[in-house]
């Protein structure tokens, strides 16, 4: 019975290391696992692939280092598909932090399909204003960005040329560990009516459903498992699809952890 | 007077923004575009505020020698890191963002770690907390440890191994039950929200105006 | 031969049908340009380019480029700030092969012209006033001295007992916004709750914690506490480094918080606004060191992890009602009524569609007739035509 008591009420300090331990070793052992793939993504991706050569895609970087392991693997699977298929790329967001961040994949991604920066892809940094500067951006991107991160006047470049406003966009994708996403949609896509779709952590991703059930945005590519989805259909498994086993064995192991608890409450509940 | 102000500004901007959402032929267009950038302006300076606030916290806790008053002279060497860092970087580089700047090199070598082992600490949390508060104590609390044991196992790809019916079974709790539920939620949560603004243009609601 | 030569007539096609009109529900300065694909643009058909678009102030003039739509493009906005309202335009496109350039039909004249009513936002409009006008009538109902009843809202009747027992206990009190803004609706409303806190621990002289994320929410906090303190006759008690900025780092500020309740172990805490990922962190910590605690969010994603973790939480729209409940003067009830009566019409609404929905599929399925089927479409289409 001594057993039992010890289920109900194990040490928080104790689950910690097993859930430690159950994180850490399928990382270390390198399993791998099956992915199955969503309508959800499946659709995100084909909203992308359906595009004509030369449209302009708007990416906004609304997370930082909190969220990079679930949303990094999505921004970078996106820029891959994106430079593939010849889109042009505009990248801001609406975290002064997490701008910095993302633009590590960005350089990386660059230099690797050999985008040229002012014809394929421009950086137009942060502006604070956060609704505002979605708002302000459907009359005319000027007015919030009239210089690129670096200070550089977006007239010199060559692919801001006829780009005015999201009439002149073709999709935008929200990378977002917030409620930023949401924001784009009501905001954004509601006002202006321009294609969206969204890449969000996993505890994010059930408020964006009704969204994706009205027709609002074309998809949803949610959390590790999204990622891990999405980095199938790009066809470059990297860090999501190789950590999918990790969260699998976690989420067991929590499961497991309910199971003790409940037999233990269970059994004390008889006794009494 | 000193609130009537206050209260027929906020009535003018709120009022002037929802015309011009129906309105968009000029002056009306303009105008709100204009308050955007106007917003967008003072945000950036109440950073100010904050810094503000931050420095006099900190320095009245060493002057006091409060509990803890060491790490606030871990807080303020911080502070001035980055602002060092941030103004080398951005004379040297014309933007603290270059990525072989100093103030990158802090960023990516100090924060970023910080923040990842932040959100990290969740997965602990969100075990214990599920531990502690998902027991079939009634029926439908079992409901709720039964859905949440198989959206779990449905978003990950063991689901699938263990029975391939989990993943749809999972689809099915999120696509229907659960977003039932939040639709109403999301539609009291905003018309609540449309009847808040409409007692703050109107001046109804005055709490904030202290 | 031949069919390299049926190929190259394919590619020097030009598009058809073109275009050019003001474009609506704008403020002017605009000109909208459509047509339909050259023929050589189909099928995603890598030899094509895309489209130049080129415009005159007059039919024979010289004709300028402004712009560029890519292949597989119908539409081309001239949102060009140097496009006069009043002025004659005309338009051509040239089709852009990888062998040369088709050329349009000249089309024009057409002139721009700033709208005056955005009949898009038609729907908007009609439930805007709608809800409006319900609210002003309940409003003017309650002053006029009909009682109106708001039902027990139990986290919001906490308040007064969690910062007695913290009193008691002699630790102090913790007040969060989590993550918000001072734009945004949920701040103000929990600015009233806020404001009732600092009463009662004026009355008691119980300390209030209330860290801050935001600069502009932390002077508006700042301002509140003091006037509850003055107002209670205590604006002795007021610090203002009690209410101090931490951060606008999400987790930084989560780390903040967590320390200062491990230093200070506050008897009550009070999580009112909106909050993101770190609601769980806060509200754990919350609870190891014994605070009895009250959480307010419209964060619907957040709600279960309060539900969980906390001894009372608001859910969605309770926060925005907290001002009223706190507050019972009759326009604050009338406007609570007016929301209500909203909600129930609404509601009547979605359970009509439903029912209509559900009696069109069983119609086709038991007597194969697609009538209602077909009216309950086009209500839905007719929605989505906003």
């Amino acid at each position: 019975m001594k057993v039992l008591d010890w289920l109900a009420n194990i040490d928080r300090r104790l689950i910690f290391l097993a859930i430690g331990l159950a994180v850490a070793i399928p990382i270390i052992m390198k399993l791998r696992m099956p992915i199955r793939i969503s309508s959800e993504v499946r659709s995100a991706y084909e909203t992308i692939e359906n595009l004509p050569e030369g449209s302009v895609v708007l990416a906004s970087i609304d997370y930082d280092a909190t969220s990079a392991p679930e949303l990094t693997p999505m921004f970078r699977s996106f820029l891959r598909q994106c430079f593939r298929k010849k889109l042009k790329i505009i990248y801001t967001g609406h975290l002064a932090i997490g701008l910095p961040l993302a633009q590590f994949d960005l350089d990386m991604v660059t230099a690797e399909c050999g985008a040229v920066y002012g014809e394929d892809y421009i950086n137009l940094g942060y502006r604070p204003g956060y609704t505002a500067v979605m708002i302000g951006i459907g009359r005319e991107i000027r007015d919030f960005f009239a210089v690129d991160y670096k200070g550089v006047p977006v007239d010199s470049f060559p692919m801001m040329k006829d780009i005015h406003n999201y009439g002149d966009m073709a999709l935008i994708v929200d990378f977002a560990h917030g409620t930023a996403g949401e924001y784009w949609i009501q905001y954004v896509v509601s006002r202006f009516g321009v294609r969206m779709f969204s890449c969000v952590t996993g505890v994010m991703a059930p408020t964006l459903y009704p969204y994706l059930q009205a027709g609002q945005i074309t998809g949803i590519i949610g959390g590790l498992q999204g990622a891990a989805e999405y980095e199938m259909l790009v066809g470059n498994p990297e860090s999501a699809a190789f950590g999918m086993p990790a969260q699998s064995i976690a989420h067991l192991l929590i499961i497991a952890f309910i199971v003790f608890g409940n037999i233990g409450y269970f059994i004390s509940r008889r006794k009494k | 007077m000193k609130r009537d102000i206050p209260i027929i500004i906020t009535f003018l901007t709120g009022f002037l923004c929802v015309v011009a959402f129906f309105i968009p032929h000029p002056p009306l267009g303009d105008l709100q575009q204009r308050f955007l950038i106007w917003y967008a302006i003072v945000y950036g300076f109440t950073m100010v505020l904050g810094l503000d606030s931050l420095l006099k916290y900190n320095i009245k806790k060493i002057t006091q020698r409060k509990e803890g008053w060491q790490y606030s002279y871990v807080l303020l060497f911080g502070l001035a890191l980055v602002l060092v860092t941030g103004f080398q970087s951005w004379f040297k580089y014309g933007t603290p963002f270059e990525l072989r700047s100093s103030f990158m090199y802090s960023y990516i070598h100090i924060i970023v770690p910080l923040q990842a082992t932040m959100f990290a600490l969740l997965a602990f949390f969100i075990s214990s907390a599920a531990y502690r508060a998902f027991r079939a104590r009634t029926f439908e609390a079992t409901l709720l440890l039964v859905a949440a044991a198989i959206v779990m196992l449905g978003r990950v790809p063991i689901g699938k191994m263990i029975w391939s019916e989990i993943p749809v079974i999972s689809d099915w709790l999120l696509n229907i039950p659960q977003l039932a539920a939040k639709r109403g939620i999301q539609i009291g949560v905003y018309l609540g929200g449309v009847v808040m603004s409409l007692r703050i243009i109107l001046g109804i609601e005055r709490t904030y105006l202290t | 031969m031949l069919p390299l030569i049926a190929v190259l007539g394919l590619l020097t096609q030009p598009p058809v049908n073109v275009r050019a009109y003001d474009t609506p529900n704008d403020e002017g300065s605009s000109i909208t340009i459509t047509w339909e694909l050259s023929p050589a643009d189909s099928g995603g058909a890598s030899l094509f380019r895309g489209y130049e678009i080129y415009r005159s102030l007059s039919a024979t003039g010289d004709f300028r480029n402004v712009g560029f739509a890519p292949a597989g493009a119908t539409r081309f906005d001239d949102g060009n700030t140097d496009i006069q309202d009043g002025q004659e335009y005309f338009y051509r496109l040239k089709a852009l092969t990888a062998s040369g350039y088709e050329e349009s039909a000249v089309v024009g004249p057409v002139v721009s012209s700033a709208q005056w009513f955005n009949t898009r936002t038609v729907n908007v409009l009609v439930i805007t006033l709608f809800i409006s006008v319900l609210v002003i009538y309940y409003i003017r109902r309650a002053r006029a001295g009909e009682q109106l009843f708001v039902r027990k809202i139990a986290g919001l009747d906490a308040i007064d007992d969690a910062v007695g027992r913290s009193t008691e206990m002699g630790r102090p009190i913790l007040y969060s916004f989590g993550l918000s803004y001072l734009n945004e609706v949920w701040t103000l409303a929990s600015l009233s709750i806020l404001y009732r806190v600092a009463q009662k621990c004026a009355e008691y002289s119980t300390r209030l914690l209330v860290p801050h994320y935001d600069p502009l929410v932390m002077s508006a906090a700042q301002e509140t506490v003091k006037q509850a303190y003055a107002e209670t006759g205590r604006p002795d008690l007021y610090d203002e480094r009690d209410s101090p900025f931490l951060t606008a780092d999400q987790f930084g500020y989560a780390a903040g918080v967590d320390g200062i309740m491990m230093r200070e172990k506050p008897g009550a805490v009070f999580w009112q606004g909106y909050f993101y990922a770190e609601s769980l962190i806060l509200a754990e910590t919350g609870h190891s060191v014994g605070a009895i605690q009250i959480a307010g969010t419209t964060s619907v994603e957040q709600i279960p992890f309060f539900v969980a973790a906390c001894d009372y939480t608001l859910i969605g729209e309770e926060m925005y009602a907290a001002s009223c409940y706190l507050r019972p003067e009759p326009q604050m009830l009338g406007s609570l009524k007016g929301e209500d009566l909203t909600k129930a019409i609404i509601i009547i609404f979605l359970l009509c569609g439903a029912v209509l929905g559900t009696l069109g599929v069983l119609s086709n399925i038991f007597f194969d007739h697609d009538g209602l089927s077909i009216f309950f479409e086009n209500i839905v289409q007719w929605f989505n035509t906003f």
